[in-house]
């Protein structure tokens, strides 16, 4: 997996609470079946109208916040589908890390699949920096320290946040999760033959 | 005595394979569904790390989000949808998991074939690539939705690392009157802990109101469980599950089903467990409930108004409002009975079922659908096309002007042909609303098969019991 250590980079603010799967990746591009190539289509309907021209109010078609690998984003962000095309879509076209006051939990944990950092913070503080964003030039993330630093007004300004030790661990290292469960493999066959044993009519029994 | 333990407690600790050192566990997976969608780069995964599917026996395929709902012979016309689906196919065939194709009358929507074959069972752990996996807590299982890279870890592994949810109960207490369904009260608990009231939590429904559903009402209420932001939502099962699964193709037979019900008992709450969080709902109070919104927690009573953003004090919110409104193409404080629709779809994973169509065809019996609406009907699966033929349904809903199709996912999510038109207004049996799910820019209104049917007949969004 994609690791994520630090990032330094300006930032998109997206002031939409609930923002679902369906609207970060919309299912006609759901036929993929690759993994790749999805950034083009992130908050496509938004992004474009009917006849496929760029809404120049939305924010990924600005000038100034191309190349920005930041969304600052509303409240229980992700939520819907369990579509993984979403996060894919996210970090396809460049941004590595969200930030937001809360997310849908599947979502949250795709994007730890996929490189991508969602940060929590609490609202007021989200709302502020969507507010404020415009004039950073730069947020420096970095998961080791837990932190965000950036310039504000020529004033250093430091926010740090919270992130469970494991996920963290797991961005840190960029680790292969399915590599590591099979250095347990013999865990696994130890518990199928309990189960088994246990509970008899869970095996042995497959569709005609 | 040991100490009380809910349901998901139970569930959960009979599944620890192993902990992990930094206190994630890993879960044992007893039933996997994979569909066309989000299982393709799962299995190409698989393949460029040389991993096979450690129990192809325990995983089951069908393709239901892309498959046409008529003209089945002509095959799929849409060049991705097709590839999608043959993908599907080959996956399956390469390493021996048993695929249910457009042809077999078995197939349909993963959340309906499950059950509907006993592959879905009380106590068991069941994942698959789709949120609406929470349909299956219906039988007391623990089901959640997941992302492809967990379909991947599923496939090679037969377990997934987790870290616990905490425990919500939501108690639904008393009875419901006359024509309330599990839709309606699943609608009344979102619109009450909101889209994010669940996330973090398994939620459990109790409660007399849950105990009356049939199971098909029950897999309606625990299939939106993720819509209330709950990976998972369950039911303690009781005698209406067991006589559901016996007979089931897959279900145990002879004297182990009673091994099986006496072991399934023992997964019930036990008196005295522990929940984090406990909601309570009165079903009395519960009248049919539709969506006005973009939200699936933009509900209000079919007797209620569109809300009116002057009126919420949280910017955020109305903000929110506005832009649904906007989006939805209504005004404020108009009685919601008075919003006319194009369209209306009966089905999905969330209302596909046998039962559904049958209070359908209730509503339809010796009438007709509005002139210049298009209401079609979708059911579930194959099994439940061939359980409405043998009632009768279809030549009801024929007869009455609805348009009775092939099963699929269809326009629950308009990944196929079937999608509504920008501007369109759709009364629809599905599970989310939020904008473009059925087509971009259409409208979508959530609410019971009753009620979609009452809108077809009237042409707009009526409460069928003054029908």
């Amino acid at each position: 997996m994609e690791k994520f250590n630090k990032l330094s980079g300006h930032a998109i603010p997206l002031r939409i609470t609930n923002v679902d799967t369906d609207m970060i990746i919309p299912k006609q591009f759901l036929k993929t079946i690759k993994r790749t190539g999805l950034g083009e289509f992130l908050f496509y309907e938004l992004r474009y109208d009917q006849d496929g021209n760029k809404i120049s109010s939305f924010a990924l078609n600005q000038e100034h916040y191309k190349g920005a690998s930041i969304l600052i984003a509303g409240k229980n962000f992700g939520c819907g589908s369990s579509r993984e095309h979403a996060p894919w879509s996210i970090a396809d076209y460049g941004i590595k890390c969200i930030i937001a006051p809360s997310y849908a939990d599947i979502f949250y944990n795709n994007c730890f699949k996929n490189g991508i950092l969602p940060i929590i913070l609490d609202e007021a503080t989200v709302s502020r920096l969507q507010d404020t964003s415009d004039s950073i030039l730069n947020f420096n993330i970095d998961l080791e320290k837990q932190n965000i630093t950036f310039l504000e007004n020529n004033e250093k300004k430091e926010i740090s946040f919270e992130i469970d030790s494991a996920k963290k661990k797991c961005l840190l290292e960029g680790l292969d999760d399915i590599g590591l469960t099979l250095n347990k493999v013999a865990s696994i066959g130890h518990f199928e033959e309990g189960q088994e044993n246990e509970i008899p009519w869970l095996y042995g029994n497959k569709l005609k | 005595m040991s100490t009380p333990k809910t349901i998901y407690d139970k569930i959960w600790e009979s599944h620890i394979v192993d902990t992990n050192d930094d206190g994630t566990t890993i879960l044992y997976i007893d039933r996997h569904l994979v569909h066309e969608v989000t299982s393709p780069q799962a299995f190409e995964g698989l393949k460029l790390s040389g991993r096979k599917v450690r129990r192809p026996e325990f995983t089951l395929a069908t393709a239901d989000h892309n498959v046409p709902t008529v003209d089945r012979d002509k095959g799929i016309a849409d060049p991705d949808s097709k590839l999608q689906v043959e993908t599907l196919e080959m996956n399956a065939k390469e390493n021996n998991i048993t695929y249910l194709p457009m042809t077999d009358k078995r197939q349909g929507i993963v959340h309906i074939v499950g059950p509907e074959q006993g592959f879905t069972q009380p106590g068991m752990t069941i994942v698959c690539g789709d949120s609406h996996t929470s349909t299956h807590g219906a039988f007391g299982a623990l089901a959640w939705g997941i992302g492809t890279s967990e379909v991947e870890h599923t496939l090679a592994t037969q377990t997934l690392v987790q870290t616990k949810a905490k425990n919500m109960c939501i108690k639904i207490t008393g009875k419901v009157v006359e024509g309330v369904t599990g839709k309606d009260i699943v609608l009344a608990i979102i619109r009450k802990i909101g889209t994010a009231g669940g996330t973090g939590y398994v939620i459990e429904y109790t409660g007399e109101a849950i105990r009356n559903l049939s199971m098909e009402g029950r897999m309606t209420v625990c299939n939106m469980s993720i819509e209330a932001g709950a990976r998972a939502g369950l039911i303690s099962p009781d005698e209406k599950t067991f006589e559901y699964l016996r007979g089931r193709p897959l279900a145990p037979k002879g004297e182990v089903f009673e091994d099986a019900v006496n072991y399934w008992k023992s997964l019930a709450t036990d008196e005295g467990a522990h929940y984090d969080s406990v909601v309570e709902v009165k079903a009395d109070e519960i009248i049919p409930q539709i969506t006005w919104g973009t939200s699936p927690e933009d509900v209000v009573s079919i007797d209620g108004f569109v809300p009116d953003p002057e009126n919420e004090k949280n910017a955020d919110k109305k903000k929110s409002i506005e832009r649904a409104l906007d989006y939805m193409g209504l005004e404020p404080n108009m009685p919601v009975n008075e919003i006319k629709i194009d369209k209306v779809f009966i089905g999905s994973c969330t209302n596909g079922r046998i039962e559904d169509l049958r209070a359908v065809s209730q509503i339809a019996k010796g009438r007709k659908v509005e002139k210049g609406v298009h209401a079609m009907i979708v059911p579930g699966s194959g099994l439940v096309k061939e359980q409405a033929e043998r009632e009768g349904l279809d030549k009801i809903f024929i007869e009455a002007g609805f348009d009775w199709r092939d099963p699929g996912c269809s326009m629950c999510l308009a990944m196929n042909a079937d999608k509504l038109q920008p501007q369109e207004r759709c009364a629809s049996t599905s599970n989310r609303n939020f904008e473009g799910r059925q087509g971009r820019g259409g409208r979508t209104h959530l609410m019971s098969p009753q009620m979609a049917a009452a809108a077809a007949i009237r042409g707009k969004l009526t409460d069928f019991r003054d029908l």
